[in-house]
Formats: C-alpha cells, sequence, structure tokens
C-alpha cells in the first residue's frame, strides 16, 4: 500500500527482560519477514541510542513500561517531544494493563498500545500483525527517510 | 488471531471527510469487514470538533485531509493540543501522500497516516487490517 518496502524494516524492541528479548527476537525471526532488530534494555539506553546522529532513526519502536533506570514512559515523553525523534512511531508493547498506563501513554503520544502476549504462537502472530499494519500499510514519515539517506544508512 | 483485547464493543468510529463517495464506500468496507463497530460521519473538521465538544467520544477517528472549513490538519492539532481529546486514536486516510503532510501529520500527533488506495478491493483490504489492527490487537484508551 505505500511506498517504504524497499528495505529491512528497522525495529528497535525495548525490554529489562532478557527472556522477553530473546521471545521477540524468535517471533520476528520466525514470521521471515524482511527486518532488522536491535535490541535494548531501558529508556536510557534507547535515548542515548536515537540521539546518536550517526545512527539511522528506526521504523518503529516497541516499548516496555516497567523498566529500571529510565522507565518507558518517560522515555515515551522524552521521544515525543524531541522535534528530530517525535515522528517515529511508538507501540507500547508491555505487561501492564492498568487503565493508568494506558491513558497515560496515550496523553503522552504513544501511536499505539498493545499488551504483550503470554504465548509465544501470539507473539509471533502479533509480529506479523505489526509489520502488516506499520510497515505495509502505513505511511512513514520523510523526515526519517532523508536523515537515512543524508547517512547512506541501509 | 487470539490476541483478542477486551476493549469496549461495539468500537464507536468517526470518519471524517467531504466526498459523500468516500464516506459511503468506507462504511460498505467496515460493514463487509464484519466489524463490530458503530459509526457517525462528519464532513468536515468544524463538524468533528463541534461533536466533540459536546456529544460523545469516539474510540476512534478516521480523518480526512483536505475539506472546506476545517480543514484535517488543524482539527488534527486541535485534538492533539487538547488534555481531554489527545488520547483519542486518530488515523489520517487520505488521498494525499506529500511529504510535507505526512511529516507534518505525524509531528501534529496523528497515531498513523494512510494514503487511500483508489480501488474498492484494495479499500477493502485497508479497512480489514485497519479494523483489524485497531479493535483486535490495540488496547484503547478508556474514556
Amino acid at each position: 500500500m505505500n511506498s517504504n518496502n524497499r528495505k529491512p524494516a528497522y525495529i528497535i524492541a525495548v525490554d529489562d527482560d532478557p527472556d522477553d528479548r530473546d521471545m521477540i527476537e524468535m517471533a520476528l525471526s520466525e514470521t521471515k519477514l524482511p527486518t532488522r532488530l536491535e535490541l535494548l534494555q531501558d529508556g536510557e539506553s534507547l535515548m542515548q541510542h536515537l540521539q546518536d546522529t550517526t545512527k539511522p532513526v528506526p521504523d518503529m519502536i516497541l516499548l516496555d513500561i516497567n523498566m529500571p533506570r529510565m522507565n518507558g514512559l518517560e522515555a515515551l515523553a522524552q521521544i515525543k517531544q524531541h522535534p528530530r525523534l517525535k515522528t517515529i512511531p511508538i507501540v507500547m508493547l508491555t505487561t501492564s494493563k492498568t487503565q493508568d498506563d494506558i491513558t497515560r501513554s496515550y496523553q503522552l503520544g504513544c501511536n499505539s498500545y498493545i499488551s504483550k502476549p503470554v504465548l509465544y504462537e501470539t507473539l509471533v502472530d502479533l509480529m506479523n500483525m505489526l509489520h502488516q499494519y506499520w510497515i505495509s500499510t502505513v505511511e512513514h514519515p520523510f523526515i526519517q527517510k532523508a536523515i537515512d539517506e543524508h547517512l547512506g544508512a541501509g | 488471531m487470539d490476541i483478542r483485547v477486551t476493549n469496549h464493543s461495539p468500537l464507536n468510529i468517526f470518519i471524517v471527510d467531504d466526498d459523500p463517495d468516500d464516506q459511503e464506500l468506507l462504511l460498505e468496507a467496515l460493514e463487509l469487514a464484519g466489524l463490530t463497530c458503530s459509526s457517525s460521519t462528519f464532513a468536515d473538521g468544524q463538524e468533528l470538533l463541534d461533536q466533540l465538544q459536546d456529544g460523545e467520544l469516539p474510540d476512534l477517528i478516521l480523518l480526512d485531509l483536505n475539506m472546506p472549513r476545517v480543514d484535517g490538519q488543524t482539527a488534527l492539532d486541535r485534538i492533539k493540543s487538547s488534555a481531554r481529546l489527545r488520547r483519542i486514536p486518530v488515523v489520517v486516510l487520505t488521498t494525499s501522500r506529500s511529504e510535507a503532510d505526512v511529516d507534518r501529520c505525524y509531528e501534529l500527533g496523528a497515531n498513523s497516516f494512510i494514503t487511500k488506495p483508489r480501488s474498492f478491493e484494495d479499500l477493502l483490504d485497508l479497512v480489514e487490517t485497519l479494523g483489524d489492527y485497531w479493535t483486535r490487537v490495540v488496547r484503547l484508551p478508556p474514556h
């Protein structure tokens, strides 16, 4: 539907639980979709990564909420107030189902909020759906493409 | 797919488009996609903003850009600048795919930007993907 499929989708997943990071990596590779995944462990490492202007801007970020050092809501708030980074689609992917976290995330500007599946098979389905929606259907900000091309990334 | 979340159903979707034919096609596609939703249509941003000010709030807004009186970007800006309204997901659904429109809408806080396909068949596919995503995968903010 859109014209953004010319190279593997670059996705960053942020989660403090090493088992969850492994699950996400396995599930995404099981979809066989052309993706490039970067795994990070908390909001602080995400902010450091994004602020490094030699690195390409991701096509989307999967962001956990409860993490040490800097939690997902703080990172979300910083990204959505950042002139260069605010257009990156951010999907909260978390075990938290509290109405407070859901409302807060949308108020801070997350692009959508998803409960982390418990079953591995469901996580594989979810990765397929996320790719179908965010990579194959939705238009991506051109600002990011311009930056990436400038870097010669991808 | 059994991600199935417990969103309040049926979902209440607002469709904002100044073209009655486009409204009609979208409604038909929503119905054919088998979504359990109720939808209301608005002819421009002003109608939408009036409803949001006084009336019931939707679970999701599908927003066209080029409309008379109040255009989509202005309406989007007003929604995302309002502490009361900004949590409502707004999907920009338009024939435009100009770089300026896409970037500006994301900057203003659009939850996603989708270019409206030309054929009804493709629109049907799109509505299925869109509907599946927002009704069965995503957790929507409570009212």
